[in-house]
């Protein structure tokens, strides 16, 4: 079944207050990072929905088109791994 | 005048407005819940605060789909008067019945205090009682209510009369220390172009009893009742 990632940001220029959280918590670690923006990842499987209806669904509710930019990506279904992608470690699994 | 007051999972401030509609302004009060599909019988319509949905997505963007809401858009294109406070104001704008939306404080922090607003339009039901310029004070209790709008659309909110309240000091001077939140132009509450639907941070059904501090929002709930009685 075809499957989809929408990675919607903060447009630049509107307050991004969990970025600006992630990066004073990085400073407080040490790491001198700049610009930390944090944004939403959605993905779902779906079939016989095309990319354009994916993009009104977008427009219409999962981003506001005021505040927000999207990013369309056609995936893997969930369940097979994509070519290239390795498996992280597992510390801090409960 | 018989008013419906919107309940989603996750309201918090529904019973506070039955209790000022109904106790305090002896009021016809229907308790209408999200999944309810008619608004039948009812003069006027009210969102109230809370984080209705957990505010999972956007504040107030899952809201905005429930059954309810196509019944709450119908009411507002028959120009019948409906009220959005706080998470109802973020309702409202997520469906796009107001324009604009509401941002992240630009503090990043939760404000829960008292503020003083400016009736900047008495052509609302809410405010069709209350002189322009009066000043009112109510509290606010929110994270996401900073105001945002592209300036063409802020602009054509000023032009068009659509700003209702506008956040100021206790003398009604509109200063950045009186804004508590960001909004631009220090927007507190803004009407749809007919003027029927009206969107507000503050809590006016907070401030409807001396108890509570503060009369002031009883005006508003006042005004609607008057237009209403007036047969408007």
């Amino acid at each position: 079944m075809p499957a989809f990632r929408i990675v919607i940001m903060l447009k630049p220029g509107v307050l991004d207050a969990a970025g600006q959280a992630v990066q004073r918590g990085l400073h407080a670690l040490g790491y001198g990072v700049d610009g930390v923006r944090v944004g939403k990842v959605i993905e779902f499987e779906a079939d016989g929905v095309t990319r354009d209806a994916v993009g009104d669904m977008c427009a219409r509710f999962l981003a506001n088109p005021l505040i927000e930019t999207w990013r369309i990506e056609e995936t893997t279904p969930t369940g097979t791994a994509p070519a290239g992608t390795v498996p992280v470690g597992t510390g801090g699994a409960a | 005048m018989r008013w419906g007051v919107v309940i989603f999972p996750g309201s918090n401030c529904d019973q506070d407005c039955v209790h000022a509609l109904r106790s305090v302004l002896a009021q016809d009060v229907l308790e209408v819940w999200h999944e309810d599909r008619s608004l039948d019988g009812i003069d006027a319509v009210a969102l109230p605060g809370g984080f209705a949905y957990g505010d999972y997505l956007r504040a107030g963007a899952i809201a905005a789909t429930a059954p309810v809401m196509s019944a709450v858009r119908d009411f507002a294109a028959a120009g019948k008067p409906v009220l959005g406070i706080c998470n109802g104001f973020q309702i409202l704008a997520e469906a796009r019945l107001l324009p604009g939306t509401l941002v992240r404080n630009r503090s990043l922090r939760f404000r829960c205090k008292p503020v003083w607003v400016r009736v900047e339009s008495a052509a609302t039901p809410f405010t069709s009682a209350i002189p322009v310029g009066t000043v009112l004070r109510m509290p606010i209790a929110h994270a996401e209510g900073g105001y945002l709008a592209s300036a063409d659309d802020v602009a054509a909110l000023e032009a068009r009369g659509g700003v209702v309240f506008r956040y100021c000091d206790p003398m009604g001077r509109v200063t950045p220390e009186g804004n508590p939140n960001g909004s631009v132009a220090g927007i507190a509450g803004v009407a749809n172009a007919a003027g029927n639907v009206v969107g507000l941070m503050p809590h006016p059904e907070r401030a409807s009893e001396t108890l509570l501090g503060s009369t002031d929002g009883r005006r508003i709930f006042e005004s609607a009742i008057a237009w209403g009685v007036s047969g408007r």
